[in-house]
């Protein structure tokens, strides 16, 4: 009998709006993917095991990490990235409008999983506490700023994703 | 890190994905959420040449009523089990716990089945499931069998299931009359896993100031989810009262065994179960009167 299941896959996934069609080894870490075989390097990779939440993307909107799902496993579905974010060339996202105002990063690594993350969390907590947000980025790390404005970014984020 | 060569595969149906196991079971690894599976592959402590990936399959997914039970299918996401009203109200014990389960976008891809199939003994769902003595259904080719999880919970991530058996139900029974639970754990951060965790049950005599039966399921404290038996069975009859639970406390720190690590010595972990069992005991029958209040 020949053996069951392939190395390499075809895939069809939608990332930030485009449609992809790729063939892809069934190892490579979707991660991986989005910024080697597709160029969006806003994915950060910082632990590859699933603790650090660097790599977060949105998964048909769920929050996921990108390291610990399989290329393949994309296959039919929608992606959204940071690089997805920003309405347009000329204009923020309210998160990273409220990101740089507030000084919610230092060096950037894991600001756009905190995106990410936050994109998904705000969507369903419009008006949150300082302490669901708390735990809302508890799974993403942050070596720098010790949390203190990527909190009250993410406040002030709720607060003008309200107004408009 | 990332993980070595593999075969993949994407079965349509739990029939082919059955069948394709039972050819490959020796090689094979079914991939469910993946939260666990994918970073021992990234850090290859796992090289199964064949992965069978389960999440086509939505027949797995699901929660649903059955008699005396709530019924979670295997691939049935933690997300999905946080959210569920019926959850909610019939597993309450499982609703507290399930929030203790990673981070949110762990809990967006994590299963009930492959954290039960993983059986990592600081795990939230087995603890769970062997404190309200549920189930687990194993489905294989050869046929489909109820595994009591006392007996499914071997040691460290072994469990009963054969190679070619697959996770496909977890069963959590109903709560008894005027009975209440509580879920406490202490963990380095929140979402880490569990240094040590309990759940606890406690049902009351018809006056609320009685226990009647109580259960303690502790997590990191061995390696598999561990009833404190020699408590459970002191707590029959005893009234509800501060003293209880303290004597209950002392018991549990002279039965449990845990073993010390990096993360918490054996002395803390053992100290820590007895803190933990009082206060869960407490609320668990506090929550017995509210429930019957309202």
């Amino acid at each position: 009998m020949t053996a069951v299941g392939t190395e390499h896959r075809v895939i069809r996934v939608v990332v930030n709006g485009v449609p992809y069609e790729r063939e892809v080894e069934a190892r490579l870490l979707l991660s991986d993917f989005l910024r080697h075989e597709l160029g969006l390097t806003g994915t950060h990779v910082g632990c590859e095991h699933g603790v650090c939440g660097a790599c977060t993307v949105l998964f048909d909107g769920e929050p996921v990490r990108s390291c610990l799902l399989l290329a393949v496993q994309a296959d039919g579905h929608v992606i959204e990235t940071v690089e997805g974010l920003a309405p347009s060339e000329a204009e923020l996202h309210p998160l990273q409008r409220a990101f740089w105002e507030k000084h919610g990063l230092q060096c950037g690594y894991c600001t756009s999983g905190m995106l990410m993350v936050l994109k998904a969390f705000l969507a369903e907590h419009p008006n949150p506490t300082e302490e669901e947000i708390r735990e809302a980025i508890s799974g993403n790390l942050c070596r720098c700023t010790g949390y203190q404005n990527i909190v009250e970014a993410a406040l002030y984020a709720a607060q003008l994703m309200r107004q408009s | 890190m990332k993980p070595p060569r593999f075969r993949y595969y994407a079965p349509h149906s739990l029939e082919e994905a059955l069948a394709v196991l039972a050819e490959t079971a020796d090689e094979a690894k079914p991939l469910a959420g993946g939260q666990s599976l994918i970073p021992m592959l990234n850090m290859r402590l796992a090289r199964p040449s064949l992965l069978i990936d389960l999440n086509g399959l939505h027949e797995l997914s699901g929660i649903e009523l059955d008699s005396g039970a709530i019924v979670v299918r295997a691939m049935t996401r933690h997300r999905t089990v946080e959210r569920s009203p019926l959850v909610a109200e019939h597993a309450p014990l499982l609703a507290e716990a399930i929030r203790w389960v990673g981070h949110l976008p762990i809990r967006t891809r994590g299963t009930v089945g492959g954290s039960v199939a993983h059986a990592d003994p600081a795990a939230e769902l087995p603890g769970v499931l062997v404190a309200l003595d549920g189930t687990v259904q194993l489905t294989s080719q050869r046929g489909q069998r109820l595994v009591p999880a006392q007996d499914f919970f071997v040691d460290l991530l072994t469990t009963a299931a054969e190679p070619d058996e697959l996770v496909t139900e977890v069963r959590f029974p109903f709560l008894p009359a005027r009975t209440g639970t509580a879920w406490l754990e202490v963990a380095r951060r929140h979402g880490d896993y569990a240094l040590v965790g309990v759940g606890a049950v406690v049902s009351l005599a018809e006056d609320f100031t009685t226990i009647t039966e109580a259960r303690l399921s502790f997590i990191g404290v061995g390696g598999r989810p561990v009833r404190a038996r020699l408590a459970e069975s002191a707590l029959r009859g005893q009234p509800v009262a501060a003293e209880t639970w303290r004597a209950a406390a002392a018991t549990v720190r002279g039965e449990i065994d845990p073993a010390g690590d990096i993360h918490a010595s054996a002395e803390y972990r053992r100290y820590v179960a007895g803190v933990l069992a009082e206060r869960a005991l407490a609320l668990a029958a506090e929550r017995a009167r509210e429930g019957a209040r309202r």
